[in-house]
């Protein structure tokens, strides 16, 4: 049998996706291919597109690889366009002037980046966001100019935003719509997401429609307004959506729809049979998709159909989830609530800067579609909800509403999908391909990936992945692995059991008694040496120990983003005297440190380099100032309000405890750091409720608040105990935290650990105060232990001539890191930009 | 070739001593106007030596992260984000593509030498 001349143009992301596909279906000995390139390089990662600004390589952003097409046999023709396919005779003619037969043709030509046609869009310094040299325009233009603005505030738009301001642009997006985003999002949920990217120093203009561009009198541009507002600028991006590359498919007389796009039927077949188009260059019952995954499935069905099968392409889903500038961003189904009889619940917290909302079928059945901004986490479940139209829940608003009082919030368990579940929407993986791929033996979330492809695409689907093959491998009896790493076959809990018991003091000897061997990696290095400071307090910079350290406690400082230090005192409670204040900022202008007041009510002093630590701590130690341990997983701050000394409320003296209770616990080493707050009386002033540890006075004895904590997930703080004396108080205290200290996971902060407790707040309430496991006196003369033992680690260390020897840039000269550039704003240092370095730093670069 | 057998045929230049190592951890130096970490393992008597800068966090971190094993293999791990470059070979466990330049190095007694000409392992890398 001939085969049969199979010729593609165009080696996108689509078209690359094609070839992969055939090569898998293990035919394509049955083509002579030919693949239509017209950029200079093979497919590449446009998804990705942007890591190009921060890094990544075109090597790095490459999907089709010349090595593995010439191994499939294909004849690749780079740098050539098509320009005509004549369709009697069926034959494609190129740039190049090579005349090709084909039997069959694939038409993935993609889209192009829409300009709109106002007078000035050709001028120089006026560019798009497509392809790798588009980017390299940008980032040339981008070195010339001081302000870029990017029209349109779209997704691509507000990726493009980005990218120009980590080029180091004053940047501005204008929408011509009223709002950002306006496809995916309502009014709500774009105001929110502006006044996001607004605080991150991109400023938005939307209703604004672009009349003309002209010179600028201070800037290379000058875009004028309908409305009469003018905006100067340097660089003008034009992100105002896509177009098909459809121009071909029309000269060649192929039927095209009235507002672009090749006509395909459900086979991907273009007007003419042996013609398919796939990817965005494809119009589908009246839809262009400007997503890979539809894109993906039409490249299946076309393989599919080539190799004579079925499979029909059936539409896509558009749903989608963004990380914005560090912004969440979700759009699942019909956003903005079209559906007759559509019901919408909203949930807007401007505080934690969240918005969400549900849109709900007429009889409250099934989810119809959603929005979320701020805060993602519920997407994989809504998601689901939506395509496999799973009935919801009597109160469907529970799966928004932030959980009150612990209550678990209406998730969706993985067994209560149906098989026919996507659960990968990049590479189309349903919950029975998974279930499948564990049945045939992948025992790991890698194993999986491997053989579904689950995954490995925008990586989205990545935690209901891992908890559907953790729950089918549990399914089959199969034990899944809570080891600690692969140095250890420990959970945390058992290597602190392990330690005190046998009484062993450093790593080397856990390994070589419970260890598989090896050096120890970041994972179970420092939960070990935390585990050994918890339990013997030894000094951190003793040899034996140096090496678990990360690098904040080797220094004793918080590394920042560009290797330079921040250093906080420890100002137990809040309080500090004129005369230390005034210390702290002498040494702040001294050594040219750049001053912020922490939410712990302490100061922190950022930008010392390595070398500056030793001499900036001896300053501090000589003036009565002790570590404030910010660098450790380890007791940080016991805020606190002015209490009853002062406050005209207060019925208790919250500062006076607060200080005690600092100076009983600092240096305390733990699986996470551990936040403390007193107030003095119930109205709160100090959020106590929002601690690992909260105290709050009443008119009778203290009432004791426990497992809190702010950060990524705030949960509030349960009530413990009500009323009670100092004494007991601090009793409760020493038995919960060594309690924690003992029998959590690495990493785990007190509010996860106690929920993860079988039998929780009252199980915990059981030990500590009922002492119903008889370890009261234990737990509370090991904290004693560690009290006693309390060394301020800064003090010995700048007594300490060998721990001091670390503390140098270089072992073999006095020079500073030259990578290390400020520069002023507000008055004070900040890290140098990338492109701003460039300038400064020349005076110091070294040979 | 041996990392000893190039120690013949190349000038090394002293770097530092021993004793400005530490043991299992990493200090820096700066050779040749380049800023190379130093990880001294003593049970082997071997200094492996790896380029400082962090081409993720962009910044002069390398000689402050953690060291481990995995699989055999001796790695560091960045302060900054964590990813694992092979002490060896200088390539991220983490994201192959990504290489380092390594350098060689030997031990004459008390005295650290090191290559000044980095192995340049990304020009391997497009080879292989
Ligand atoms: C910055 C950016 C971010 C994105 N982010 C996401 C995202 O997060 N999620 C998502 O799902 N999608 C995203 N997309 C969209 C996604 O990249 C596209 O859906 C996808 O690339 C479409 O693939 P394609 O093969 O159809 O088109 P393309 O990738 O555009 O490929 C078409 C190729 O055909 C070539 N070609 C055209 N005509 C001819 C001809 N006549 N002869 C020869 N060659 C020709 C073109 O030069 C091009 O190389 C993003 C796009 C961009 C630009
Ligand atoms: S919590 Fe009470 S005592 Fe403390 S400052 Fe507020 S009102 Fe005053
Ligand atoms: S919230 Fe915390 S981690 Fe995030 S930027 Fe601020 S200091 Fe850094
Ligand atoms: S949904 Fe994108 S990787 Fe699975």
């Amino acid at each position: 049998m001939s085969k049969t001349a199979l010729v593609v143009v165009g080696n996108g992301m689509v078209g690359h996706q094609f070839l992969q596909s055939l090569a898998d279906s293990g035919r394509l000995n049955e083509f002579e291919v030919t693949v239509f390139c017209e950029e200079p390089r093979l497919a590449y990662d446009r998804v990705y597109l942007s890591s190009y600004f921060t890094g990544a390589t075109a090597e790095d952003l490459a999907m089709g690889k010349i090595d593995q097409y010439r191994e499939w046999g294909l004849n690749v023709l780079l740098n050539e366009r098509v320009v005509e396919i004549n369709k009697n005779d069926r034959l494609v003619v190129s740039d190049k002037g090579t005349t090709l037969s084909y039997d069959k043709l694939v038409m993935a030509t993609g889209s192009y980046p829409f300009v709109p046609p106002v007078p000035g869009h050709d001028r120089d310094h006026c560019l798009v966001y497509r392809t790798i040299e588009d980017l390299e325009a940008i980032k040339a233009s981008a070195a010339q100019g001081k302000v870029g603005v990017v029209v349109g505030g779209g997704l691509l738009g507000l990726e493009a935003a980005k990218a120009l301001r980590d080029l180091g642009l004053e940047t501005h997006v204008v929408e011509f719509a009223p709002r950002l985003m306006a496809v995916q999002l309502d009014e709500m949920g774009g105001g929110l997401l502006r006044s996001k990217i607004e605080a991150l120093g991109v400023q938005v203009h939307t209703g604004k429609n672009t009349q003309q561009i002209v010179d600028g009198e201070h800037h290379v541009h000058r875009m004028e307004f309908a409305d009469g507002e003018v905006l100067e600028t340097d660089l003008i991006l034009f992100s105002a959506g896509i177009r098909p590359r459809d121009q071909l498919a029309r000269e060649s007389g192929l039927a095209v729809g009235e507002r672009g796009g090749i006509h395909i039927n459900n086979r991907c077949q273009t007007s003419d049979e042996n013609i398919y188009a796939i990817g965005e260059c494809a119009l589908w019952d009246g839809k262009i998709f400007g997503l890979v995954a539809p894109g993906y499935a039409m490249a299946k069905v076309a393989v599919a159909q080539l190799n004579g099968g079925e499979a029909e392409f059936a539409g896509a889903d558009m749903s989608t989830k963004l990380k914005l500038m560090g912004v969440d961003v979700c759009s699942i189904g019909d956003a903005q609530g079209r559906t007759p009889g559509a019901k919408n619940f909203t949930w807007l917290n401007e505080a934690e800067g969240t918005y969400k909302k549900l849109v709900i079928s007429s009889d409250n059945k099934k989810l119809l579609g959603a929005i979320l901004v701020g805060d993602a986490e519920s997407y994989g479940t809504l998601l689901q909800y939506m395509l496999n139209e799973i009935d919801l829940p009597a109160n469907p608003e529970s799966m928004i509403l932030p959980s009150v009082d612990g209550a678990a919030s209406a998730g969706l368990g993985v067994a209560a999908l149906p098989e026919t579940a996507q659960i990968c929407s990049c590479h189309d993986v349903s919950k029975g391909d998974v279930q499948g791929a564990v049945a045939g033996g992948c025992c790991s979330l890698g194993d999986v990936k491997g053989a579904t492809k689950a995954g490995t695409g925008c990586g989205g689907c990545v935690p209901l992945l891992t908890s559907l093959v953790n729950h089918e491998l549990e399914a089959l009896g199969v034990e899944v692995s809570h080891d600690l790493c692969e140095h250890f076959a420990f959970t945390r809990q058992d290597l602190y059991n392990l330690i005190r018991v046998e009484g062993i003091h450093s790593f080397d000897e856990l390994m070589a008694k419970h260890g598989k061997g090896g050096k120890g990696c970041h994972i179970c290095k420092p939960a070990v040496g935390s585990i050994l400071a918890s339990c013997w307090n030894n000094y951190v910079l003793d040899p034996k120990h140096v090496i678990l350290q990360d690098t904040n406690d080797t220094f004793l400082a918080n590394m920042q983003k560009d290797g330079t230090y921040s250093i906080v005192p420890r100002i137990a409670g809040g309080e500090i005297t004129p005369d230390k204040l005034i210390v702290l900022g002498e040494v702040a202008r001294d050594y040219n440190l750049y001053t912020k007041i922490t939410g712990g009510q302490r100061v922190d002093l950022f930008g010392a380099r390595l070398e500056q630590l030793p001499e900036i701590w001896g300053r501090l130690i000589d003036a009565g100032f002790e570590t404030g341990h910010a660098y450790g997983k380890s007791v940080r701050t016991v805020k606190s309000c002015v209490g009853s000394t002062w406050c005209r409320f207060g019925v208790d003296d919250s500062v006076g405890l607060a200080i005690d209770i600092e100076n009983r616990y600092k240096g305390l080493r733990a699986p996470h750091k551990i936040k403390f707050a007193v107030s003095g009386c119930t109205r709160e002033c100090a959020e106590a409720q929002s601690k690992d540890i909260g105290v709050i006075a009443t008119e009778n004895g203290w009432n004791l608040y426990v497992c809190g904590n702010g950060g990524m997930k705030p949960r509030h703080a349960d009530l413990f105990a009500t009323d009670l004396d100092k004494e007991t108080l601090i009793k409760y205290i020493d038995r919960v935290l060594m309690f924690y200290i003992r029998t959590a996971d690495r990493l785990q902060r007190t509010s996860v650990w106690m929920d993860n407790l079988e039998g929780g707040l009252d199980y915990l309430r059981d030990v500590v105060i009922n002492d119903s496991l008889a370890l009261g006196d234990e737990l509370e003369s090991q904290m004693q232990h560690v009290v006693e033992t309390y060394e301020c680690e800064w003090k010995k260390t700048v007594n300490d001539e060998q721990a001091l020897k670390r503390f140098r840039q270089f072992v073999n000269s006095d020079k500073s890191d030259s990578n290390v550039v400020f520069v002023q704003e507000r008055g004070q240092i900040r890290p140098a930009r990338p492109e701003e370095k460039e300038i400064e730093a020349q005076p110091i670069v070294m040979a | 070739m041996s990392v000893e057998m190039k120690a013949i045929e190349t000038q090394g230049i002293p770097v530092c001593t021993v004793d400005d190592l530490v043991a299992e951890s990493g200090v820096c130096a700066l050779i040749n106007g380049r800023q190379v970490a130093l990880f001294y393992f003593p049970a082997r008597a071997r200094v492996y030596a790896i380029d400082n800068f962090d081409p993720v966090g962009q910044a002069n971190v390398l000689s402050r992260g953690l060291v481990g094993s995995s699989e055999g293999g001796l790695f560091l791990a960045s302060p900054l984000y964590k990813e694992r470059y092979c002490l060896e070979t200088g390539r991220c466990l983490d994201n192959p593509e990504v290489v380092l330049d390594t350098w060689n190095t030997w031990l004459e007694g008390d005295q650290l030498l090191v290559d000044p000409q980095a192995v340049n392992q990304g020009v391997l890398r497009e080879s292989a």
